[in-house]
């Protein structure tokens, strides 16, 4: 049934109707209010029987799931921004054990400086941490993946980030078609784990590897991720075939058959892009978009397969890797190896910076045109650069950029755009 | 960002598509705080900010002197003050006098909260008086919005509060912007 809904509230509703026997949470803005409508279900008796654990740190929160998983409980967490990079040892320690936890993250920038708003750069930093990476586009997606993900990381018993925009998705309400309970429980099992700590049975999880055995522990967590590459596909069309729409996958295309130009980009800000195309397109500008839906393990083939055909791709990404450019960009320039086409990276989107149709017609303008940058920063407002710079020249004790800049641009507090 | 909630509500209960989402800027208490609403007849794929408004629903009237609140506004939109002043009073009268007549308007919303609630929370006479100037939605969407977000008597007097906007607006003159 369709309902008018915040999208931390349809995320929170669906992983109810994943049965969760164990979630535990520390509250980071922006993915708070989801956790929250999760211990209120528990409370109320709504969701059972799951226990709700309040952990003092995001480390404690995802090691408590991991013991949880470790016991044959299905686990659920979510985290964000530093809360991610806090329990970074524990993000590897999951997936190196293999265990099929669930985490939402609601995307969201890393300081310094400190920002609480939307941008890529928290799941990007576990990005080869072994976990599965999904990255939802609508609300709708966002509940729903969450299902496609407990089923995916218990059949190959590795954990997956299901990640979605912080405030562009998390706090946006929009129609959401929540599954019927029957659904969900005929197409997610129960949970068959593939180790557990039983102490009739026992065994130890977690045994220290040395030198002539680590590097096929890791190989196999490789081999895993490659298993996902075929797996996806498939339980997005099982997907499609119990809840009637479409869910995940490896890649979407959009509008991209003949298209001599290909925007690529992760999670929301492709409707932006496809607004952008059919308005170019009908300015006769041959143009199209692919949003990668899986990040980890990344699509080679098909993203090769997608963008083949173009003349220009630009990779639009909510990410830096200062010194680098790009880091989607690299993983594309990977794909298409060997191939013609022209690639530009185009960073957008940081830190919340709002990614507007305006600033995408100028820049894939200057794109057909061969005239952007190698790496581009969308909207970037290079006076305030050059200022800085200059002070930098002339002053040795030049203070603290940030804010600097924020004196320079009369702000003390954040405003749009 | 209630108030834009509700507004997606209700158009949602009218069977048209709608996105309600925050301003993405600062969050201290206190601090100017923008929310937008999208209604569509078809899906809306658009995630950034809305930068031209078609209507604008100003909360709270101090802030005309902070913010470029009216940025974006085209000549042709709507604009919905919460004041128990007029616009001249206000000092807006050549501004609003750019408008169609029926576009702007104030409305106590405040003291009609007061009143009707107990508490001065404009959210729901502001939207009684949106449906009252706009046709974009029906006031029996908003007051469904209401009373679906806040159960019973809160939802009751929430109601009433948009009620009273509603008929206020669609009672008032029309010119009266008229003399500068």
């Amino acid at each position: 049934m369709f309902r008018q809904m915040e999208g931390s509230r349809a995320v929170a509703e669906t992983v109810a109707l994943c049965r969760p026997e164990v979630i535990c949470a520390y509250p980071i803005t922006p993915q708070t209010h989801i956790v929250e409508a999760l211990g209120e279900m528990v409370r109320s008796g709504e969701l059972a029987p799951c226990e709700f654990i309040n952990v003092e740190s995001e480390f404690a929160a995802l090691s408590v799931a991991i013991g949880a998983s470790a016991a044959g409980a299905r686990a659920y967490t979510a985290t964000a921004s530093q809360g991610l990079l806090f329990m970074a040892e524990a993000v590897y320690n999951a997936a190196g054990l293999g265990l099929p936890i669930v985490m939402t993250i609601g995307n969201r920038a890393i300081g310094a400086p400190i920002n609480i708003w939307n941008d890529h750069s928290d799941s990007m930093a576990m990005r080869d941490a072994g976990w599965i990476q999904l990255f939802a586009e609508t609300n709708q997606e966002a509940a729903d993946l969450h299902i496609l993900a407990f089923r995916l990381a218990e059949e190959l018993s590795c954990p997956v980030m299901v990640c979605m925009d912080g405030f562009i998705l998390t706090h946006a309400y929009e129609r959401v078609d929540l599954p019927a309970q029957e659904q969900v429980d005929a197409y997610l099992p129960p949970f068959d784990p593939r180790q557990v700590l039983d102490p009739d049975a026992p065994v130890s999880i977690g045994a220290m590897v040395g030198p002539e055995a680590f590097t096929e522990v890791r190989y196999l967590a490789h081999h895993k991720q490659l298993r996902a590459l075929q797996r996806i596909p498939e339980l997005s069309a099982q997907f499609e075939a119990v809840f009637g729409r479409p869910c995940g996958g490896l890649v979407r295309g959009y509008r991209i058959e003949d298209a001599e130009l290909i925007v690529v980009a992760l999670g929301s800000v492709n409707g932006t892009i496809q607004d952008v195309v059919d308005e170019m397109r009908g300015e006769g500008i041959s143009v199209g978009s692919v949003s990668i839906g899986t990040f980890r393990p990344f699509p080679l083939a098909a993203v090769r397969a997608a963008l083949a055909g173009a003349k220009r791709v630009v990779v639009l990404e909510k990410s830096l890797a200062p010194g680098l450019g790009g880091i989607v960009a690299t993983d594309v320039r990977m794909a298409l190896s060997g191939l013609p086409s022209q690639i530009y990276t185009v960073i957008a989107g940081l830190g919340g910076r709002a990614v507007t149709k305006a600033s995408l017609h100028k820049m894939l303008r200057s794109a057909c045109e061969d005239a952007l940058e190698p790496v581009t920063f969308l909207d970037l407002n290079l006076g305030i650069i050059e200022r800085h710079l200059d002070r930098e020249n002339t002053v040795r004790r030049s203070g603290p950029a940030a804010e600097n800049i924020l004196r320079d641009m009369g702000l003390v507090a954040g405003r749009i755009g | 960002m209630t108030a834009a909630e509700l507004l997606s509500v209700a158009a949602f209960l009218e069977g048209k598509h709608a996105q309600a989402f925050p301003s993405f800027g600062s969050e201290r208490m206190g601090a100017p705080v923008m929310a937008f609403c999208r209604i569509e007849t078809k899906p809306i794929r658009l995630r950034e900010p809305v930068i031209q408004p078609d209507a604008l629903i100003v909360q709270d009237p101090t802030l005309l002197h902070q913010v470029e609140v009216f940025d974006g506004l085209a000549d042709t939109g709507y604009l919905l003050l919460n004041s128990a002043r007029g616009f001249e009073d206000l000092g807006l009268a050549e501004f609003v006098g750019r408008f169609p007549a029926g576009h702007c308007r104030t409305v106590p919303a405040s003291e009609l909260a007061l009143r009707h609630v107990g508490r001065p929370l404009p959210n729901a006479a502001l939207l009684g008086g949106f449906a009252g100037i706009t046709d974009a939605l029906k006031i029996e969407s908003v007051l469904a919005a209401i009373r679906a977000k806040f159960s019973g008597a809160i939802g009751d007097s929430n109601a009433a509060a948009a009620q009273e906007a509603y008929e206020s607006v669609r009672r008032r003159p029309v010119v009266e912007t008229s003399h500068v």
